[in-house]
C-alpha cells in the first residue's frame, strides 16, 4: 500500500492535477485548437493546461516519496464568517443599501473572530457606516443607494 | 546631458500642486494601512488601487508608488514596534529592531530605519534613471518571440527566488496564466472558460484576484492566531540616533543600498530578498556577531535600506520591460493598463511626462516619508494599540467598498471571495500566492506574443532558441532552474535513501 508521507504536497497535487485537467479537457472539447502556425483559442490553455496537470502529478507523487509536514489545522468559522460577510455585503448592497449592508457585513464578520460583544460591535459597526457615507459616497461620490428602496 | 533634462522634465511634473498631493496622500494612506500588524504591501496597494481609478495616469502611478513605500516603511514601524512584520521583507526588521526597542531605544531604531530607507531611495532613482533608459532601447528591438522568452525568463526567476517549493511555485505560476485566459479571446473573439456567465466575459479583474488572495486569505490566517501582543505604547523617546548610533550605521546604509538595489532589479527580488541578503551580509562581516538578534543598530539599517533600495529598482523590469518582478509590480502594471496604457518600453518614448514624472516622483516620495513619518510616529504607535478584531471587519469593509465599486456589481465581490478560498487553501498547503499573481497579469501577453512569434516563424517553435536574444532568455532560465533544481533533488534523494535505513 502506498502511504501519503506528505499531506501538504498531497493535496497540492491533486489541486493542480485536477485544475490542469479540467482547464485542458474543457479547452481541447469546446474550442478549436488550431495549428502551431496560426493557433486557436484552445491552444495554449490546452498546452498550459497538460503542464499543469503534469506538475500536479509529480507533487502528487513526490507525495508518497518524501516526508512532509501535516495540513495545518483548517478553522472554518472565521473563514465561513469572513466570506460570508464579504458576499452578503455584495448582495445586499443593492435591495438594502449601504448603510444596513455595511451594518450586517460588520456583524458578520466580527462573529469571525474571538470574542463577540454587541455592544463593541454594534459601535464599530456604526463607526464604520459614518465613515464611509462620508468619504465614499459624500467625498468621492460613489453611487451607492444608502437606503432600501422605498424608504428613499 | 540627456538624463538631467529629463529628470527635470520629471521634477516639473512631479512637483506641480496636485501631484504632490497625490504623493503625500499615497505615503500618508501607504503608511497608515501599512502599519496595521497583518497588512503588507500587496493587500494595502490592492485595498487603496480603487481610489485611483478617477485619476489621470501621471497621477494615479505617483499615488500608488507612495502608497507602496508607505506601506514597506509602515511595516518596518509595526516590526520595531510590535514585533508582528507587517510584510515578509520586515521579517528581518523585527529580529533587531524589536530587540532595541525593548531597550528602550525603539526612537533610534525607526530613526536609523528612516533615514537609511531615505538615503537608499535617493540613491536607487538615480539607478533608475540611468539604467532605464537604455534598457527600454534595448527593449524596443525585442519581436513577439523575445518579449515570449523574456516572460519565460521573468516566470522562472520569480519562482526561483521565491521561498518555498520550487515546483509548486511553478504550478502556482501556470495557474495563474490559465486564470488569466477566463475571457474574450482577443484573436478569435470566442469565449473562454466563461461557462455562460456574462461577467466573465471581460475576464477576472485582477484587483479582485489580488483583494481575495491576500487580502481576505490574510485576515481568514490572521484570525487563527491567539495570543496577545507586547506593543511598546510608552512615549518613544529620544528619537534621534546618537553620534555612536550613526557611526555604526553608515557602512550597513551604503552596503544595502547597493546589495538591495542589484537584487531589486531581478525578477522575484525586490524588498524581500534584499533584506534578507543584507542583514546575512551584516552578520557575516561584523566585528561583534554576537550583537545580533539582540539589538544590534547595523542589523536594523543594514536590511532597511536595503530593502527600500529593493523596492524602487523593482520598478525598473516593470517601467522598461513591462514585465513585473513581484507581486507588487504585478498590481503597478495592472494599474497601468486600467487607465488604458500598454506598459512595456514605449512608455518612456511615448509618456516621458509618466516616466519620469513617477521617478522624481519617487524621490520626493521618499523625502515625504522622512518629513512625515518622523513626527506622526506617536500616531502610528496609537494605531498599533487597536485591537484586531476592530481592525479587520473596517479592513473588509474598505475592500469590499473597493470591489464593489469596480463596476457596481455584487458578482465582484463573490468573486473576492472565491479567491480568498483559494487564498486560504493555498497558504494551507504551502503555495505561494505571488507568483500565481504575476502568471495571471502574464497570461494574455504571454499567449499573445507565442502566438505572433509561432506565425512569424510559420510554426517552427525553433525560433526561440535560434535568435539570440530570445536563445539567451531560454538558456539562462534552464541554467536557472537546474542551479536550483539539482541540490534540492539531491537532498530529497537523501532524505528517501536516509528513510530507507531507517
Amino acid at each position: 500500500m502506498l502511504k501519503i508521507k506528505s499531506p501538504k504536497d498531497f493535496w497540492a497535487g491533486m489541486m493542480f492535477l485536477g485544475v490542469g485537467l479540467f482547464f485542458a479537457v474543457w479547452a481541447a472539447v469546446n474550442y478549436q485548437m488550431g495549428s502551431a502556425v496560426r493557433m486557436g483559442p484552445a491552444y495554449f490553455p490546452a498546452v498550459l493546461g497538460g503542464l499543469l496537470a503534469v506538475l500536479g502529478f509529480v507533487i502528487l507523487g513526490g507525495s508518497f516519496a518524501v516526508k512532509g509536514p501535516k495540513v495545518p489545522q483548517l478553522h472554518f468559522r472565521p473563514l465561513f464568517m469572513v466570506l460570508a460577510s464579504c458576499i452578503a455585503y455584495g448582495y445586499l448592497m443593492k435591495p438594502l443599501g449601504m448603510v444596513l449592508a455595511t451594518a450586517v457585513m460588520v456583524v458578520v464578520a466580527a462573529l469571525g473572530g474571538h470574542e463577540f460583544r454587541w455592544k463593541e460591535v454594534l459601535m464599530l459597526a456604526v463607526a464604520l457606516v459614518v465613515f464611509s457615507v462620508l468619504v465614499f459616497v459624500k467625498a468621492l461620490s460613489l453611487p451607492f443607494p444608502l437606503w432600501p428602496d422605498r424608504f428613499s | 546631458m540627456d538624463i538631467f533634462a529629463n529628470l527635470l522634465l520629471g521634477f516639473e511634473v512631479a512637483v506641480s500642486p496636485i501631484h504632490l498631493l497625490y504623493a503625500g496622500i499615497g505615503v500618508l494612506l501607504g503608511t497608515l494601512i501599512g502599519v496595521l500588524p497583518g497588512v503588507g504591501p500587496v493587500a494595502t496597494i490592492a485595498m487603496l488601487l480603487p481610489i485611483t481609478f478617477n485619476l489621470s495616469p501621471v497621477a494615479a502611478l505617483i499615488m500608488l508608488a507612495g502608497i507602496y513605500y508607505g506601506s514597506q516603511y509602515g511595516g518596518s514601524t509595526t516590526a520595531i514596534l510590535v514585533n508582528i512584520p507587517g510584510e515578509a521583507a520586515s521579517v528581518v526588521t523585527c529580529l533587531d529592531g524589536y530587540q532595541m526597542a525593548r531597550q528602550g531605544r525603539a526612537g533610534p531604531a525607526l530613526a536609523v530605519a528612516a533615514l537609511g530607507s531615505f538615503f537608499a531611495g535617493c540613491v536607487a532613482t538615480l539607478i533608475i534613471a540611468t539604467v532605464a533608459p537604455p534598457l527600454a532601447e534595448l527593449a524596443l528591438k525585442f519581436g513577439p518571440s523575445e518579449y515570449f522568452s523574456l516572460m519565460v525568463f521573468g516566470l522562472i526567476a520569480a519562482t526561483v527566488l521565491a521561498h518555498g517549493s520550487l515546483i509548486k511555485a511553478i504550478a502556482m505560476v501556470v495557474f495563474g496564466l490559465l486564470l488569466g485566459l477566463i475571457g474574450t479571446d482577443v484573436n478569435s473573439g470566442v469565449l473562454r472558460f466563461t461557462f455562460g456567465i456574462p461577467e466573465l466575459s471581460d475576464g477576472i479583474g485582477f484587483v479582485i484576484v489580488a483583494m481575495g488572495m491576500f487580502g481576505i486569505a490574510e485576515i481568514v490566517s490572521n484570525l487563527e492566531l491567539k495570543g496577545d501582543r507586547e506593543v511598546f505604547t510608552k512615549k518613544v523617546t529620544h528619537l534621534f540616533p546618537t553620534r555612536e548610533d550613526f557611526k555604526r550605521s553608515w557602512a550597513p546604509v551604503l552596503r544595502g543600498t547597493a546589495l538591495g538595489s542589484f537584487l531589486g532589479i531581478l525578477p522575484g527580488g525586490g524588498a524581500l530578498l534584499s533584506s534578507f541578503g543584507a542583514y546575512t551580509v551584516e552578520k557575516k562581516i561584523s566585528k561583534h556577531p554576537e550583537e545580533f538578534g539582540k539589538g544590534a543598530i547595523e542589523g536594523v539599517a543594514g536590511p532597511e535600506a536595503a530593502n527600500n533600495a529593493g523596492a524602487q529598482t523593482s520598478f525598473i523590469p516593470m517601467l522598461t520591460l513591462g514585465i513585473p518582478g513581484n507581486a507588487v509590480m504585478a498590481l503597478m502594471i495592472g494599474a497601468l493598463m486600467i487607465q488604458g496604457i500598454a506598459p512595456g518600453p514605449q512608455v518612456m518614448t511615448e509618456k516621458p511626462e509618466l516616466f519620469w514624472g513617477l521617478i522624481a516622483s519617487m524621490w520626493i516620495g521618499n523625502a515625504m516619508l522622512v518629513i512625515l513619518n518622523l513626527p506622526l510616529i506617536g500616531i502610528w504607535i496609537k494605531l498599533l494599540t487597536v485591537p484586531y478584531r476592530f481592525l479587520y471587519p473596517s479592513i473588509l469593509v474598505f475592500m469590499a467598498i473597493g470591489v464593489f465599486s469596480l463596476s457596481n456589481n455584487p458578482w465582484d465581490v463573490l468573486v473576492m471571495a472565491a479567491f480568498g478560498l483559494l487564498g486560504y487553501i493555498c497558504v494551507k498547503l504551502e503555495c505561494e500566492p505571488a507568483p500565481m499573481i504575476l502568471g495571471f497579469i502574464l497570461g494574455p501577453l504571454m499567449e499573445e506574443n507565442l502566438r505572433r512569434a509561432m506565425l512569424l516563424s510559420r510554426g517552427d517553435a525553433t525560433v526561440f532558441l535560434t535568435k539570440p536574444i530570445s536563445a539567451g532568455f531560454m538558456i539562462a532560465s534552464v541554467i536557472l532552474l537546474l542551479i536550483v533544481a539539482l541540490p534540492a533533488l539531491r537532498k530529497k534523494r537523501e532524505e528517501v535513501f536516509a528513510e530507507e535505513q531507517a
